[in-house]
């Protein structure tokens, strides 16, 4: 069914090349001639968005590895680097580290939507296992992306993966060691993510072209699931798809927008803006969002090595899907009981993926070995049983038919729906039961000036924040993301380039060797970085009783605490990010001279509120009249303590105005594009109906 | 893809002073980018490793081939968790030894898995003790 092209070209130029290589026709056949079932819904244009999200990913990734640096001591630090110093950097690294979600997030839905409709049946079973291919070359992708960084996540989620190799009999231990290029997780280890990082794109995309290829070959299933017979079932894929693929690209792309320049860090993980470090274990290691389920039924196995095959299975039983479910209907919409077990299907995918997220322990073990039969169960005992039993309702003569009869076909998926919602109730309970017993413990929210889609950084307050940030934190806390240049950006604190400089000037800062080859000390200049206060982690530890005062230059995103369900949903549309902030203000003021009853602090510590454990090794740093202000703000705790988490804030993300404000110019374009577009599709697809 | 040169030679044998470590005390070494946790046990600890019966354990090994003889108070393990790689936290847990934070795994005294998903004891390295207070790793 490959296209029938009526590619003449008229230009003489066109012409030569056609004799020589007809690629234009090739083109022409492909993406303009080529028949498109007329009856296709807004879940097709998936693999439109797919094309566009690979394209956005290798283009943003090619930018962003001019700047990056694969070295373990600077991989860190490169990437700060990006978004605080290139051009656009910011822009760069959201588009990619947001759009690496964006991309599995299509992803999932077209496999999804494959599904539902049966477009794994027969003629199209390599194409679907192309798609499988496709999906397990993401996930690697994902992954070794993920390393990049290096930051805690980054190393500890590397050596989790990588270890689950070392569970395959007598080989594993030799496979473990060829991925790290060393003895543990470390330099080569980054060095060969990176250039696999690097490539596999390019594979994806190569695999991209043969999923194409098939599915031109087979053409495209279509919501009726019975196949394209006459003219009359098909259009011609330019305009009519193309354009209605432009409109849902354009859609996508807002959801994409609001990620990229309002909520850049919503699917991170705070550790990992904390450098990597091989010596500690984050508490508690979460793989990214879209690995959850797998890492939900990895963890419900008691045994190693069972658990890492049934993870991998859960994956590579797709490969079999064509072979289990027989049923010679394709579309779900004419299976009542596939249908009602698909959407049961889905949600157990979701709330593995909620349990993914989860400590590993109780009722969430026991829930996560129930949902992974139920998986298994579904592919392995519901398909292939329904394939026998289920009566299917009868089928549209043609496309052109379904398209006629498409009024008044509408059923509720009843079931699904109510156990939908008595899962939803279920884990509301457990949540609000886990949210009473942490209540004394959860910062309470502030208002800040910088939050919100219009919010931006009160400079009183960050001038405030930098003079006690300079009068009482220094003495602890460095500052090394931050050059005294950086107080006079627009965004900052907003202080002119001269007084930078004179505030520069006031620090002694090491430099050299000189022409005798000594060090020697000289004024800051505003390119110089705020000096540390030791000279290495050791000095610091021995100068604080052990414990390792942390840099505050991305202290505001690398604290964070759980928001629990369903206020992490809510969170996502009113733009909520400020655990960050919220921490470190209560923390600031969380110290108590005496600990509650029942409560022991080691002797050299002190007791907060809010600090995790509640034993801190910093005492008391603010008390009120410490600092004075010039413009007359109260000299209190709490008016310190917010002040300087303002500083920190702006220290964390010092581009936030400029994102907000690009981001509200974007979403203006996007909006009027996505309007023009779907008007554009309506006259085009007038003809049609 | 195998280590390299300038790799294997960084994972020539280390010397620990063991001086410092008082009982009941630990200390974290890196040796080939593993934390090699050297751990001066108490009485109680060593006590509590060798009255548990070894049939009952998930992996057997008796606490006296997991240290060597005359220097019992001494244990020398790799400290990453045999699941998935985690460090295990030392005096924590139920059994007077390690857990790890990750998932839930906990170690006794001696080292050797009690609880939790791993399938096996801390992994001890190779090491000798070139004096009373001298170990090398390697």
């Amino acid at each position: 069914m490959s296209g029938p092209s009526d590619y003449q070209p008229t230009n003489p130029v066109l012409q030569w090349i056609e004799r020589r290589l007809p690629i234009f026709g090739l083109m022409h056949s492909s993406f303009v001639a080529y028949p498109t079932p007329r009856n296709l819904n807004y879940w097709w244009t998936f693999g439109a968005i797919l094309s566009f999200m690979l394209g956005v990913q290798i283009l943003t990734g090619v930018i962003l590895a001019m700047h990056y640096t694969p070295e373990a001591t600077m991989a860190f630090h490169s990437v700060e680097a990006i978004v605080r110093d290139v051009n656009y950097g910011w822009l760069m690294r959201n588009m990619h580290a947001s759009g690496a979600s964006m991309f599995f997030f299509a992803v999932y839905v077209h496999m999804f939507r494959g599904l539902y409709y049966g477009s794994y049946k027969e003629p199209r079973e390599i194409l679907w296992i192309l798609g499988v291919i496709i999906y397990l070359l993401m996930m690697a992708t994902g992954f070794m992306g993920y390393v990049l960084p290096w930051g805690q996540m980054s190393f500890w989620g590397a050596t989790v993966i990588t270890n689950l190799f070392s569970a395959i009999p007598y080989v594993g231990d030799s496979i473990v060691t060829l991925l790290w290029g060393g003895y543990s997780v470390g330099n080569p280890t980054l060095n060969r993510f990176f250039s696999l990082h690097y490539l596999l794109p390019f594979v994806i995309a190569g695999v991209v072209v043969l999923h194409i290829w098939a599915l031109h070959v087979a053409g495209q299933n279509n919501p009726a699931g019975v196949e394209a017979k006459t003219e009359k079932d098909t259009v011609a894929f330019t305009p009519y798809a193309t354009i209605k693929d432009l409109f849902g690209v354009s859609c996508f792309m807002i959801l994409f927008a609001w990620f990229i320049f309002y909520m850049p860090n919503y699917l991170g993980d705070a550790d990992n803006y904390i450098p990597a470090n091989p010596g500690v274990t984050p508490a508690h290691i979460v793989p990214e969002w879209y690995y959850l389920p797998f890492y939900a039924m990895l963890r419900s196995i008691p045994n190693k090595l069972a658990g890492v095959v049934v993870m991998f299975s859960s994956i590579l039983i797709l490969v079999f899907l064509p072979w289990l479910d027989t049923a010679k209907t394709k579309s779900c919409t004419y299976r009542p009981l596939a249908k009602q077990f698909f959407w049961i299907f889905v949600i157990v995918g979701i709330l593995l993926g909620y349990l993914g997220a989860q400590p590993p322990e109780g009722i969430y073990v026991i829930a996560g070995r129930v949902l992974t039969f139920c998986y298994f169960a579904y592919f392995l005992i519901v398909l292939p049983l329904l394939s026998r039993v289920e009566k299917a309702k009868p089928l549209p003569n043609s496309i052109a038919d379904d398209v006629l009869a498409k009024t008044g076909r509408k059923t509720a998926p009843m079931v699904s729906t109510v156990i939908a919602l008595m899962i939803a109730g279920a884990l509301f309970a457990g949540s609000t039961q886990n949210a009473r017993a942490a209540e004394d413990e959860t910062p309470p929210s502030q208002t800040w000036s910088f939050s919100g889609p219009f919010g931006k950084f009160d400079r009183g307050a960050l001038q405030r924040g930098l003079k006690v940030y300079k009068e009482v934190c220094s003495a602890c806390h460095s500052l090394n993301y931050i050059a005294f240049r950086n107080i006079a950006d627009p965004g900052g604190p907003g202080y002119s380039e001269a007084q930078a400089k004179s505030f520069a000037a006031e620090y002694k800062i090491k430099d050299g060797p000189n022409d005798q080859g000594e060090m020697f000390e000289r004024p800051g200049r505003p390119a110089d970085y705020f000096p540390a206060p030791f000279p290495n982690e050791q000095a610091a530890r021995a100068a604080n009783g052990g414990g390792l005062p942390p840099d505050l230059s991305l202290i505001t995103k690398a604290r964070s605490y759980e928001r629990g369900f369903p206020k992490f949903i809510f969170d996502f549309f009113t733009q909520f990010q400020e655990q960050g902030p919220n921490y470190v203000d209560a923390l600031l003021q969380g110290f108590e001279d005496k600990p509650p009853p029942g409560v022991t602090i080691p002797e050299g510590s002190y007791y907060n509120k809010y600090f995790p454990g509640h034993a801190i090794k910093m005492p008391k740093p603010l008390s009120d009249g410490q600092v004075t202000f010039d413009d007359g703000s109260p000299a209190t705790v709490a008016q310190y303590a917010k002040d300087v988490t303002t500083f920190l804030m702006w220290a964390a993300d010092p581009h936030m105005e400029a994102r907000k404000h690009l981001g509200f110019q974007v979403f203006v374009f996007l909006i009027i594009f996505a309007g023009m577009m779907y008007f554009t599709k309506k006259k085009v697809w007038a003809e049609a109906h | 893809m195998n280590p390299d040169a300038t790799t294997i030679a960084a994972g020539a044998p280390i010397e620990v002073d063991l001086t410092p470590i008082a009982s009941g005390q630990d200390i974290k070494v890196f040796w080939r980018g593993k934390p090699i946790y050297i751990m001066n046990r108490t009485k109680k600890q060593v006590d509590e490793a060798r009255q548990v019966p070894v049939s009952s354990l998930p992996d057997p090994a008796t606490d006296q081939s997991r240290v060597k003889e005359g220097h019992d108070q001494w244990l020398v393990v790799i400290g990453i968790c045999t699941h998935l790689g985690c460090i295990p936290i030392a005096h924590e847990g139920n059994y007077d030894g390690f857990f790890c934070p990750c998932h839930g795994s906990q170690y006794d005294s001696s080292g050797r898995i009690r609880q939790g998903p791993a399938p096996a004891n801390l992994a001890v390295p190779p090491y000798q003790f070139v004096s009373d207070s001298k170990l090398q790793i390697g």
